[in-house]
């Protein structure tokens, strides 16, 4: 399963760029399976972590996606909304869901590394 | 309670299939995923692992005559070789199951029930035996495998050799294999052309195998209870526990042709005679999403003129279609194709329109 390095990871399997990007992660989309639809927040919209701010749905199952850190929702990604199966081909790239600008840059250290993640996993 | 499981798990997890609890039954939703499982079985071929459905066995020289007064089809003119679809019915000709009846012999006779439904039934069943009817519930000793889709004929040839004679629709045979004795009856619950076979547990794994080693150049693949969901719903047939209940008839649930009123006696034939008379309030009908919609799924709120109407029975995004489909238990008035309604996803409302069953019919 691929944890890239440099990316922080919420326990529910977002991750969070340093850039305030955020989408599920590899091991997230392998046990949705096929995915066939997404629901992104409309940008704007502030948001605290923990909040459920997109949904991501397979065949058999509508999953909450929650905000891992506080901040504002600046950009979603429309090619994942066109072609929801980006997130089952390429989680960590075309597949991204939305950025935040946070309300707190310190915020994120808060988050599990790749290692704590990797941990979690198993 | 922990899972059972069915005598071909070892190639559910060789295949490294994801295996959930269902009715019980440890057993695989989906191997390589539900998209292209289901594709499969509509452009090639899919095999299903079936044997958690309830297998029982009705022999001896009453078997037809008494299974004919606990079931609404015909058994009596049924002939051997042949199956059918019907119904065990409450008093109040509600439904406690649907079944697929195989008369594989004069005095022979293989009932293939629901898996949620089967102690059910065969406790039902055995609180009117009759002495000359007797009763096998062939529990774990009995394995069953789906073979469905356009490819399906010629991979069966295939793996049983080319000379063999196969079933017609809805015929059942009975053939060799490996030594043991196998019910191959050309049924299936997915739309397409395809074949489901019963057999003894143990001779299971060597069939599958078979079956695999024979179809793949054609396009074959291991299809799990998800694939099978979807294909069902496409083809619009009911799931006994979402679409079918003890509180719906068949005549309500639009499968009146699985009844047969004019036989004198079974549970229930009361209420479906004056059911008949009176008419149905509801009728159970498929719809279509007019536009792109996140997946409909069971007991979502479906609206008319802004009042709810009904809920989904079942519901899915259709990988045919390329759409969401839906299908309830809708006011008569409105169970008319062509009706427009509208199906409440989360806070959003999305539109519908009411379609002629099924929403996916096989090429001719």
């Amino acid at each position: 399963m691929n944890v890239p390095d440099d990316l922080r990871y919420r326990e529910s399997h977002e991750w969070l760029r340093a850039d305030g990007t955020v989408g599920i992660t590899d091991h997230a989309q392998a046990e949705l399976t096929d995915i066939v639809y997404v629901e992104l927040p409309k940008p704007g919209r502030t948001v605290r972590a923990g909040d459920p701010v997109a949904v991501v749905e397979s065949v058999k199952a509508a999953s909450d996606i929650y905000a891992p850190v506080d901040g504002e929702v600046v950009e979603v990604n429309p090619a994942v909304e066109a072609d929801p199966a980006l997130l089952n081909t390429d989680p960590f790239g075309a597949g991204w869901l939305f950025k935040l600008r946070l309300t707190d840059p310190a915020a994120a250290s808060a988050l599990k590394d790749a290692a704590a993640y990797r941990a979690q996993i198993g | 309670m922990e899972s059972r499981s069915t005598a071909l798990l070892s190639r559910h997890v060789a295949a490294e299939a994801r295996l959930v609890d269902f009715a019980g039954w440890n057993m695989p939703i989906q191997y390589t995923g539900i998209l292209d499982e289901h594709r499969a079985v509509r452009t090639a071929a899919g095999l299903f692992d079936i044997s958690h459905m309830g297998q029982i066995l009705v022999t001896g020289p009453a078997a037809a005559p008494w299974l004919d007064r606990m079931v609404t089809c015909d058994v009596g003119a049924l002939a051997p070789a042949h199956a059918r679809y019907g119904f065990l019915l409450n008093d109040q000709g509600g439904v406690i199951d649907d079944l697929f009846v195989y008369r594989t012999a004069p005095d022979q006779i293989l009932l293939v029930v629901n898996a949620s439904r089967t102690e059910e039934d065969f406790a039902l069943l055995r609180a009117h035996a009759h002495p000359d009817a007797h009763l096998d519930h062939l529990d774990g000793r009995a394995a069953g495998l789906a073979l469905q889709g356009p490819a399906a004929m010629g991979i069966l040839a295939e793996a049983l050799g080319r000379a063999r004679m196969l079933p017609p629709r809805n015929g059942v045979i009975s053939l060799p294999f490996d030594g043991e004795q196998l019910l191959l009856a050309r049924t299936g619950y997915t739309g397409e052309d395809g074949f489901e076979i019963f057999l003894p547990a143990g001779a299971a794994p060597a069939l599958w195998d078979r079956l695999l080693e024979h179809g793949a150049p054609a396009g074959l693949r291991p299809c799990g209870l998800g694939a099978r969901d979807t294909l069902r719903m496409e083809a619009c047939y009911p799931l006994n526990g979402n679409d079918l209940s003890p509180g719906i008839t068949p005549l309500e649930a639009g499968l009146g042709w699985a009844v047969a009123l004019d036989k004198p006696e079974f549970p229930g034939r009361a209420a479906l005679v004056r059911q008949r008379e009176q008419g149905v309030m509801r009728k159970w009908s498929a719809l279509r999403m007019d536009e792109k919609s996140p997946p409909p799924r069971a007991h979502y709120p479906v609206y008319s003129g802004g009042n709810q109407v009904a809920e989904l029975s079942s519901g899915t995004l259709s990988p045919t279609l390329g759409i969401g489909i839906g299908l309830a238990h809708l006011p008569v008035a409105l169970a008319v194709p062509g009706t427009p309604l509208e199906i409440g996803i989360r806070e959003k409302r999305f539109r519908a329109t009411v379609q002629k069953k099924p929403l996916y019919k096989r090429p001719a």
